[in-house]
């Protein structure tokens, strides 16, 4: 079997469920002939025809409220955003409605949608292309915002968005659609939502993050390996809802927690991460919980976006920190 | 210079200012008995919307968005909607809701702060309000996508009012509708007012129906006081909507005969005396006038039924106060299909609270 990039991971699982699945339908800016500006739906019109696959006037609200339309009227459709940076103008449609229909008839309607958008900084994209915004996401009571960080683990999560019966916020790391290749069997498996992935065993220090900065993170732990510091990786994976029992059994075990995102600092994930920590894990920790963040500026266009982001040195730094503190 | 396009804007009405016929009625006009319905329908609205403004005024209901005025555009809508038609309203569509199995008991669990009125018990077909404004006709979009792609021969009906013709929601919806040739009516109930912001302050544009005209197709306009072009022009759009996949939006003019809301004072930017103006032209005495013209109501039968309506609109209002109090963890157990385990402990918290607001 060929390994795959995490972008043709995402369009293996799209095309698995399509033809599992003839409810499943895509839609967004230039996915069909185009196969989308990343590429992620190359191919699917081909094979799926202009029903199924198809190109939608250039309206991000639009997109996301024809979506809704549609999962209640029975189809699951996934819905891409060419970029997080024009997610915006759908939130609307997002937050008032996608996340609330279910609650809002008390069942009787529901909202099985996906709404895919690619996100992050380091492609050296124009302004607005760059932007990491889960957190205005992850508030939204109703929602899942699923973050996969490795070909294997987009397959597995974006299958199990589509199946899942709420709508998901799925967001891709664009810094990682091409950077490594894993094989991924065709089996149609899914990985579970609500749940952290422990990609690395470590008895030192919790090093949690998602998303693009899971790859500065685990080769961090690398690094600190080799200086004899054992961290523990968790990739949060679903950041709504959190699944903060793997993080606190971790940290228990641990007694450090260092928390990586790309987001800027104020009201990030991470902030809620620590917070919970701090709640229901004071008495784990042997030094306060580090945060390694993006700055809590505009993300930079490309010539400064490298500051911007948070380095393995950066994440080293912080473990260092909170080694020495006790 | 050559002109490239030129577009036509129609204007429908069938029953004049005076209750007499100006165009050729269609057939359903014969029918005695569908002209009565359709006018008791109007009545029986109008009944309910004077009870649920002083129930709001006696503290029973929360703020409520009244029809009054409007009753021939809601009750038309429903006439011409097929059971089997998708109907996706926005909040002012009484006259619609109870010809569609929605209980006026419903609406008022809804208005007064009570999500199971948004629920409607028996209509499992059509979709809730839609409070942001504008933003529905773009679910109706969907909707009507899914009834093409699996070939089936109904159409989506979505209303909302003359101010939501300026959000873009609304234009993406028809201009969606025009490029995928969706089985969906737009209907856009110009009363006059977006709350305090008048027609001619909403948008210049000379007719909001014209502004089907960019999405590519027909807009037209249709005199909202008069049920029997308000039935016959939402049916025939419907038909090419099922038959066609042909989109019209129908701006149904009519003047709203009160607040906003009932939070809502309009004697703060209505013109003294714009509302009195306007009644001359309400549909309820348009097409009485015209039935008595027939010889098919009379002032008895007129005041039998005001009573009949009271009698219905109570037994709405009773079954509605006595409508026993809802779960208090129904505010987590709809959020999702399976309540995610972290928010377990903030469920156990909020029963805890209810329990001890009890003792």
């Amino acid at each position: 079997m060929s390994e795959i990039t995490l972008v043709e991971a995402i369009t293996q699982a799209l095309a698995y469920e399509m033809r599992v699945d003839p409810s499943v339908i895509l839609f967004g800016e230039d996915i069909a002939k185009n196969g989308g500006v990343f590429r992620a739906t190359q191919g699917l019109l081909a094979e799926f025809g202009p029903e199924r696959v198809r190109d939608t006037p250039l309206a991000e609200s639009m997109i996301a409220g024809v979506a809704i339309g549609m999962a209640i009227a029975g189809l699951k459709p996934v819905a891409e955003f060419q970029f997080m940076g024009f997610i915006y103008p759908a939130l609307d449609q997002i937050i008032n409605h996608a996340a609330r229909i279910r609650n809002r008839t008390r069942g009787l309607k529901s909202c099985p949608a996906v709404f895919r958008a690619p996100y992050g900084a380091g492609i050296h994209a124009p302004e607005h292309h760059s932007e990491s915004t889960e957190a205005i996401f992850a508030h939204i009571p109703g929602l899942r915002v699923v973050i996969p960080s490795s070909p294997k683990r987009a397959y597995g999560l974006l299958l199990a968005s589509i199946r899942d019966p709420d709508p998901v916020v799925f967001l891709e790391p664009s810094r990682l659609y091409r950077f490594a290749k894993q094989e991924v069997p065709d089996d149609g498996k899914a990985l579970p939502l609500d749940v952290c992935f422990t990609l690395r065993v470590g008895t030192d220090v919790t090093l949690v993050s998602w998303g693009a900065m899971v790859k500065e993170t685990l080769a961090a732990a690398d690094k600190l390996a080799e200086q004899g510091i054992k961290a523990e990786v968790i990739d949060v994976a679903t950041i709504k809802p959190l699944d903060i029992e793997t993080i606190l059994r971790s940290v228990e075990k641990t007694g450090r927690c260092v928390i990586i995102h790309e987001a800027a600092r104020t009201c990030g994930v991470g902030a809620d991460i620590s917070a919970q920590v701090a709640e229901q894990g004071l008495l784990f920790l042997k030094a306060p919980v580090q945060r390694v963040t993006g700055y809590d500026t505009i993300v930079p266009y490309a010539r400064l976006e490298k500051l911007y982001l948070p380095t393995e040195d950066n994440i080293i730094t912080a473990v260092i920190t909170a080694m020495e503190y006790a | 210079m050559k002109v490239v396009a030129r577009f036509e804007v129609p204007y429908y009405q069938f029953l004049g200012e005076t209750s007499a016929a100006i165009a050729k009625l269609p057939e359903f006009s014969q029918d005695r008995k569908y002209l009565l319905h359709l006018y008791r329908l109007m009545v029986l609205i109008r009944t309910f919307d004077s009870k649920a403004i002083s129930l709001q005024r006696t503290g029973k209901l929360g703020t409520y968005p009244s029809t009054r005025g409007q009753e021939a555009v809601f009750v038309g809508i429903g006439a011409a909607l097929a059971s089997d038609d998708i109907f996706v309203p926005y909040y002012r569509d009484v006259g619609t809701l109870i010809q569609r199995g929605v209980s006026l008991t419903d609406i008022l669990m809804y208005w007064g702060g009570d999500e199971r009125g948004n629920c409607f018990s028996q209509n499992t077909t059509d979709m809730p309000f839609s409070v942001p404004v504008g933003s529905q006709p773009l679910h109706a979009a969907g909707i009507a996508t899914a009834l093409k792609i699996r070939g089936e021969k109904r159409a989506v009906l979505t209303t909302c009012g003359d101010g939501a013709t300026s959000q873009g929601d609304f234009y993406e919806a028809m201009n969606l509708a025009g490029v995928w040739r969706l089985p969906l009516v737009f209907v856009v109930s110009n009363n006059q007012w977006a709350i305090s912001v008048s027609r001619d302050q909403q948008t210049a544009a000379e007719t909001l129906a014209q502004k089907a005209i960019a999405a590519g197709f027909n807009g037209e306009q249709v005199d909202g006081n008069d049920v029997i072009a308000v039935r016959e022009r939402v049916h025939v759009a419907l038909e090419a909507a099922r038959n066609e996949h042909k989109p019209t939006l129908l701006e149904i003019i009519s003047y709203r005969q009160s607040d906003h809301t009932t939070a809502d004072d309009a004697s703060r930017y209505e013109a003294k005396g714009a509302r009195d103006a306007a009644w001359v032209h309400e549909p309820i005495a348009r097409l009485r006038v015209y039935l008595e013209n027939q010889g098919w109501w009379s002032a008895a039968e007129e005041e039998a039924y005001l009573n009949e309506c009271q009698a219905e609109v109570e037994k709405s209002v009773n079954a509605y106060l006595a409508m026993p109090p809802q779960d208090p963890a129904s505010i987590f157990d709809y959020l999702y299909q399976t309540l995610p385990s972290i928010y377990q402990t903030q469920r156990d918290d909020l029963l805890q609270k209810g329990n001890l607001e009890h003792e």
